[in-house]
């Protein structure tokens, strides 16, 4: 057999590679430093603008946590309450409570005399006091006839003061609270008749025009009435969209158009799909304005191109081997994607399937479209009642410029953030803790 | 794969053009480079499977040319040959794997039994129950030991009761020969176990469902001599009980385990016979090289 003629030696091997390296290593261990120094600057960067923002929003909506309460000796007067000594539910019900508190009010303060100084003794206690003096007797009649000292929720502007958000050096005419008002607040707290208590009513009631009424658990039931509908919708259709693409589409112009159009989708801007929710579902198919149900539609939309994408990313990503062994046990298509593939990707598609629902949650722009912007008191009970949701809240409290909104505000960003946390952590465990080796 | 290609080519040329050298060494009946019929006998008394005229082509490409062979009832055949003549591609035809992959087109007649196995009328969930398969590179399911193996049996409805079921897991790992090292581990993971091990795992598996045909790409590529030996002597046992068709790179490997070997170069099956006549006395040019070691 003839050999080849050898190729001719080139001359770079008859140089000593030891002296070639080491003349140029210096350069290479340079450059790798820059490069590690760049990545350094940029996450310490990253890192300072994320500590800024975390310090500004939590030192900002820590107090309003905090509720400044005030405790008024009150007596539950027979007369007032139930004149006819019947003690019928529904006139107790309908007595003017409102006379009980100020009643208190004066008690405490004897000497305040004439109708503008009385107002802005009564000013100090929230119109809640009314209410919670109401809710007591409902639930507890026997209290009729007796004197007790109840804790009221103070104003919002108390409050403010109280919370040494209100400068006193100011002139009167400048302050949302007079000269007599402080007085009265510093010697109930000399007293001990004021107290800051954790803020259940944040938690437990919806929008109100008076701030320290405002809650957010109307918008976070709306937020989450909204987001069950979209994660109802969108897992199924978008885990059965990736599954068929993936596994059963034929590979043809048609399904490459309909991947091209679903990663356009996934980039098209939320508030476009806010304007086809409100032409789509409540111009033509006449759904109720403001509804989690057409909110949760909407944010499927948006949600549905990531889920396909994320989930076919997660099925590309299970090794063929495994789609082999069982196509070759003769298990059908179908129990392969079913028995072995699925449940392989699964963890990523439920990844990718909450980071979609993250940013679902905190989607607003297309919400407002649709209505679910409206000023709603009630805590909405379904997904057909009137709602809007945790971001859109934050959007109308930060237009309002009470101090206490302010406050309010950014504490709902804290819960808004504490559930985006949660929701990302959430996806990591499930990554870690369904992920197999294989 | 096309440097292998190119290579070969040359050394091919390189050999057709010194006639010599080449002249020294082959007897009379040798059959030429050139020449590209298969030689020696490609039928048996006792078919399991037929093959006639297989064509294979991916898109535009043909991988297989005219393949044609016999494979009998309970025997161990070989398939040998250089990188990329198309070994796997005709293994993968037995049992229709090549169904899955889009450009693969087949044309000729495959016969298992009285089957036309491409006819319309066949399943291939049917024909992959009938004709199992084991790949080159263990591939347990990241499943327990146990459901491994019981997966066959349970998808194909073959038992009833959960004591049948453990009987018939315990029946195949013994064929296996891994009953006695994962007895006590049966719900740990396949995954968990050496690759000798799992590539047991998966011929358990794949004798679970007690097919007729056994079809091994290059079972033992990714094992040491000593799992080697153990599935070769595995192979031995359980040409009892099936009929085995198993491509090798090993030429010790084939003369070892087989009865038959068939020998093929870049889509043409070159070569059938008696294993201990194609290594002793082989009937091709292109066989003997190969044999003896000149290229591939
Ligand atoms: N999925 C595929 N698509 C296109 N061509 C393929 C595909 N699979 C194999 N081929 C081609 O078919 C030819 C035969 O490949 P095959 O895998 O059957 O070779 P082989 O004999 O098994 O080689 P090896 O010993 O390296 O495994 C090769 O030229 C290869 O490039
Ligand atoms: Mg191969």
């Amino acid at each position: 057999m003839n050999k080849p003629t050898p190729a001719a030696v080139p001359a770079a091997f008859s140089r000593d590679i030891k002296t070639i390296v080491n003349a140029g290593l210096q350069r290479r261990h340079a450059a790798e430093r820059r490069f590690r120094s760049y990545g350094l600057i940029a996450i310490s960067l990253g890192l300072l603008f994320v500590v800024l923002m975390f310090a500004n929003i939590i030192g900002k909506g820590y107090p309003a946590f905090w509720q400044t309460y005030v405790q008024v000796p009150i007596s539950f007067d027979p007369a007032v309450i139930d004149p006819q000594g019947t003690r019928d539910p529904v006139a107790i019900e309908s007595a003017d409570y409102a006379a009980l508190v100020r009643a208190g009010m004066r008690r405490m303060f004897p000497t305040v005399e004439g109708r503008t100084e009385l107002r802005a003794l009564y000013a100090l206690v929230s119109s809640d006091a009314t209410y919670e003096l109401q809710r007591r007797i409902h639930q507890n009649p026997a209290l009729i006839g007796s004197s007790q000292e109840i804790w009221l929720l103070a104003s919002a502007t108390v409050d403010t003061l109280v919370k040494g958000n209100i400068d006193r050096a100011l002139d009167e005419t400048e302050r949302p609270i007079k000269d007599n008002q402080i007085g009265w607040v510093d010697k109930l707290q000399a007293a001990g008749k004021i107290e800051k208590q954790f803020n259940t009513i944040l938690f437990s009631s919806g929008d109100s025009r008076e701030p320290e009424q405002a809650g957010i658990r109307g918008a976070l039931m709306g937020s989450f009435y909204t987001l069950l509908i979209t994660f109802l919708l969108s897992f199924p259709i978008g885990v059965a969209t990736a599954v068929y693409l993936e596994e059963f589409a034929p590979k043809n112009r048609w399904t490459d158009l309909i991947e091209v159009n679903i990663n356009n989708l996934a980039a098209v801007p939320s508030i476009v799909f806010g304007l086809l929710g409100l032409a789509v579902f409540i111009n033509f198919f006449d759904l109720p304005r403001s509804a989690p149900l057409v909110g949760g539609l909407v944010l499927s939309l948006m949600t549905l191109p990531v889920i396909i994408i994320a989930g076919r990313a997660a099925l590309t990503s299970v090794p063929p081997s495994i789609r082999e062994a069982a196509l070759g046990m003769g298990a059908s298509k179908l129990q392969m994607v079913g028995h072995h593939v699925l449940p392989l990707a699964m963890p990523g598609m439920l990844t990718g399937a909450i980071i979609g629902m993250a940013r679902a949650l905190g989607e607003s722009a297309p919400l407002l479209m649709i209505g679910m912007v409206a000023f709603i008191v009630d805590v909405p009970k379904g997904i057909m009642d009137p709602a809007t949701v945790l971001p859109v809240q934050i959007y109308l409290w930060s237009d309002l410029p009470e101090r206490a909104f302010v406050e309010r505000t950014s504490a709902a960003i804290m819960v808004l953030l504490a559930f985006m946390v949660l929701m990302n952590g959430l996806a990591i465990i499930l990554r870690k803790r369904f992920e197999r080796r294989w | 794969m096309s440097t292998t290609t190119i290579e070969i080519k040359t050394a091919l040329d390189a050999t057709l053009h010194s006639d010599t050298d080449a002249d020294k060494r082959s007897s009379v009946e040798v059959t030429d480079y050139n020449n590209r019929q298969t030689v020696g006998k490609i039928t048996v008394d006792h078919p399991k499977m037929v093959c006639r005229n297989v064509n294979v082509y991916y898109g535009a490409k043909q991988a297989l040319k005219n393949v044609g062979i016999d494979i009998g009832i309970n025997e161990v055949i070989a398939f040998i040959g250089p990188s990329g003549c198309g070994k796997s591609t005709f293994l993968r035809c037995l049992n229709r794997m090549n169904d899955t992959i889009v450009a693969c087109r087949v044309a000729g007649q495959i016969k298992l039994d009285e089957d036309d196995i491409y006819d319309k009328s066949i399943d291939v969930v049917q024909l992959r129950a009938r004709i199992g398969m084991v790949f080159q590179k263990p591939n347990p399911f990241p499943k327990s030991i146990y459901e491994n193996v019981a997966y066959g049996p349970r998808i194909h409805g073959m038992v009833n009761t959960k004591a049948e079921l453990d009987e018939l897991v315990r029946a195949s790992l013994e064929r296996a020969g891994l009953l006695k090292e994962v007895e006590k581990r049966m719900n740990e993971p396949g995954t968990s176990l050496s690759g000798g091990q799992q590539q047991r795992l998966c011929i358990a598996r794949a004798v679970a469902v007690n097919p007729e045909v056994i079809l091994m790409d290059e079972p033992c590529s990714a094992l040491d001599p000593i799992a080697t030996a153990k599935i070769e002597e595995l192979i031995d046992e359980l040409r009892e009980n099936y009929t085995i068709v198993i491509v090798t790179h090993s030429m010790q490997q084939a003369a070892r385990v087989s009865q038959r070997t068939a020998y093929f170069h870049l889509g043409d099956l070159i070569e059938v016979g008696e294993t201990d006549q194609i290594f002793t006395n082989p009937k091709h040019k292109l066989t003997e090289d190969y044999i003896t070691g000149r290229f591939g």
